[in-house]
């Protein structure tokens, strides 16, 4: 029933003028309302919700990458998890070369070194998510089964190449000093680190957001995700735009690998792995290829996991699974269906 | 009568069928071939892997759908068998709760995955599957009185396969034939049983409709096949044999833990050996599993040799340490996914036709 549905809307979304779906955008809402009764005190209630919203935007900077992989190339990249942990130890052995830098007691001077760690994760990433695509998936476009083995191969050889570089054990990734601990107001308890995670996550979003609808290169690569080859045949390079796109993905996740691992303090070659399911929670829930689904589905888990972890914390192992349930017995394509995939 | 009992679908390959004997008969006469428990335990567990790729070939390679959740059936037979002995004690009638019990929840499992993502696209089931396997392992980690967390159960079978037991008092052949023993042949006559009811599926009419949804979707359901059902029902099936699969490996280990039947390294091997054996040819499980196995365990020493050897080179010897070995299987995991799309089997039948 739902496949007919959608057929049938398709032609009417693309000639009328886009109407905004506030449904979806109303849950995030109506989870804080709900939950603030059960929580009971305000302020635990607001820690936990800037914990939860800080949270959602880390999810949200991992997945969006692989968002734009799904959107544009129709490429089912398993092997992002392997970008973000390459990103989280580029970070981590540049945070340990500037030990000056980070231990000292200035927030420019840590703001600094956290800047240079995440651009070096990101040129890692990108570079690696390049070499990735030439080798491995270039071979594999339009193959949905074999993208999926591909990439899975890609995992693990890349898994253990980390595993070569950096040893197979879990490693330490300590915050810069200014940046630990919790800005206090009151009884409301903030950590540092989500404030600037919620920062980062916001510019993450709306730069996305803007290059998407406000640029040239953003209206090829929409025009892409609509008619692939009546782009082409208006003279221009699909393919170096795929690649573009996946480079840029790929980096997206290096920046995602270095949130998360200062996130968890630590980092492991398996936590690719172990991120992996998160994303693909967050984008199933979202609407494969809808960069505000991911949004809006990333926000949701954030929110949901720390309700839960204090309300109910047996339940909070299975909040994420819970809430995809929830969602795709309401809406089966996901919160923001992209519609012609 | 040896055709029929391979429903019709035999080998197609000298070298294929010398292989696979030369496979069955080892594994039928290992307890008498190979001494040492080493061996024996390898032996044990190329049977029961040959039962879950098998499975999972059928879901794979014959309808076309990847699963992440495949140990997430092995696991729950697994946990089925131990639990039901260690809370109603060693007898044969809490084996059969055990088994009912995990199929009964495999099938409704699969059954909802398959409901839930199966009528959307089929890379919301492999996401879908990947979250809910994961899911799964942590609700095992959680409900630690049940399954003993992250030590596992130890449990005992009934008298007749357990170690102490003995049906002769003098060795046959040289070997005493004792409950493991006994273990041993009740794990490859299931698995024989197992794999030829398979083969017989996947061989049958409705095998045939599976082919057709992994070759074209839309045609098959042009021709006025229900595609969800057909998937579901493979899905369904391919779990229960799962279930099965893990049931084998507990009575065999009289242990289970989350890291022997739970883990997502299982489910990469899985997802290895079915490709690099053949996918959508069931003997590729057989041969794919030996070589598989038998690599894990005999080919890390061999790649510590090769690493001591090359102690002077620095890069080399760091690619050769034994820890290493699942890089060089995931190049070739990608090398036979370009090169080699129906595996090993497939090479080998394409050989025959080439040479004539």
């Amino acid at each position: 029933m739902s496949t007919t549905a959608t057929v049938s809307d398709t032609p009417q979304a693309a000639i009328a003028p886009r109407r905004i779906d506030w449904l979806p955008l109303s849950l995030a809402p109506l989870l804080m309302l709900i939950a603030y009764p059960l929580v009971g005190s305000a302020s635990s209630w607001l820690t936990l919700t800037v914990a939860g919203l800080a949270m959602g935007m880390i999810i949200f900077i991992i997945a969006s990458g692989l968002t734009l992989i799904f959107g544009l190339m129709d490429v089912f990249n398993f092997a992002h998890g392997i970008f973000i942990a390459l990103g989280a130890f580029v970070a981590m052995t540049v945070l340990g070369a500037l030990p000056d830098w980070t231990q000292a007691d200035s927030l420019g001077l840590n703001l600094l070194a956290l800047a240079l760690a995440a651009l070096a994760a990101m040129l890692a990433a990108a570079i690696a998510g390049l070499i990735f695509e030439r080798l491995l998936i270039r071979r594999v476009y339009g193959q949905h089964l074999k993208q999926i083995l591909i990439t899975m191969g890609g995992m693990v050889v890349g898994q253990e190449l980390i595993k070569m570089v950096w040893g197979a054990q879990q490693m330490a990734l300590p915050l810069p000093a200014a940046l630990g601990g919790s800005l206090i107001w009151g009884e409301v308890a903030i950590e540092k680190y989500r404030l600037l995670a919620l920062v980062i996550g916001v510019m993450v979003f709306f730069c996305v957001i803007g290059v998407l609808n406000r640029t040239k290169i953003g209206l090829l690569i929409r025009a892409g995700v609509q008619d692939r080859e009546m782009v082409e045949s208006l003279g221009y390079r699909i393919k170096r735009l795929f690649i573009g796109v996946f480079a840029a993905g790929s980096a997206l996740a290096g920046l995602g690998g270095v949130m998360w691992g200062l996130y968890q303090q630590n980092v492991t070659p398996q936590m690719g792995a172990q991120v992996n399911v998160l994303i693909f929670i967050v984008i199933i829930i979202g609407g494969l290829g809808s960069t505000g689904g991911s949004f809006l589905g990333a926000i949701l888990i954030g929110l949901l996991a720390n309700y839960t972890g204090f309300l109910y914390p047996k339940i909070a192992l299975f909040s994420n699974i819970l809430l995809m349930a929830a969602i795709l017995l309401w809406r089966p394509q996901g919160l923001f269906s992209t519609g012609n995939r | 009568m040896i055709a029929r009992l391979l429903s019709g679908d035999s080998p197609r390959s000298r070298i294929l069928a010398v292989l696979l004997i030369v496979i069955v008969l080892g594994l039928a006469g290992a307890p008498f071939l190979f001494h040492g428990v080493k061996a024996l335990n390898v032996a044990a567990k190329i049977l029961v892997f040959i039962v879950l790729v098998a499975s999972y070939d059928l879901l794979l390679g014959y309808t076309g759908i990847v699963s992440f959740a495949h140990t997430m059936f092995f696991g729950i037979g697994a946990y089925g068998v131990a639990i039901a002995c260690t809370q109603m004690g060693p007898n044969w009638s809490s084996i059969a709760v055990g088994i009912a019990v995990a199929v009964a929840l495999s099938t409704v499992l699969s059954l909802l995955i398959g409901i839930f993502s199966l009528r959307v696209r089929a890379i919301f089931y492999s996401m879908m599957t990947l979250a809910v396997a994961f899911s799964f392992q942590t609700l095992s980690s959680q409900l630690s009185d049940w399954t003993g967390g992250d030590d596992g159960l130890n449990f005992s079978l009934p008298d007749v396969l357990s170690p102490s037991y003995q049906l002769f008092d003098e060795p046959v052949f040289g070997v005493t034939v004792d409950g493991k023993l006994l273990t041993y042949y009740l794990v490859f006559i299931a698995t024989v049983i197992l794999f030829l009811l398979m083969l017989r599926i996947v061989n049958s009419a409705f095998g045939r409709v599976l082919q057709a949804i992994r070759e074209n979707t839309f045609r098959a359901e042009a021709i006025g096949y229900n595609t969800v059902v057909f998937r579901t029902a493979s899905n369904v099936l391919s779990a229960i044999f799962a279930t099965l699969a893990g049931v084998l490996l507990a009575l065999w280990l009289r242990y289970n833990g989350a890291d022997t039947s739970l883990s997502f390294e299982i489910m990469i091997d899985i997802l290895l050996i079915v490709v690099i054996g053949g996918m959508g040819t069931m003997y590729g499980a057989i041969c794919g599993t030996t070589i598989f196995i038998l690599a894990q365990n005999y080919l890390e020493d061999l790649m510590a040799h090769g690493a001591e050897a090359t102690q002077s080179i620095p890069l080399l010897s760091s690619l050769l340490s034994p820890d290493r070995w699942l890089l060089w299987l995931g190049v070739l995991f990608i090398l036979s996914v370009y090169f080699l799309p129906t595996g090993i089997v497939g090479k080998l039948r394409t050989l025959k036709h080439a040479s004539r």
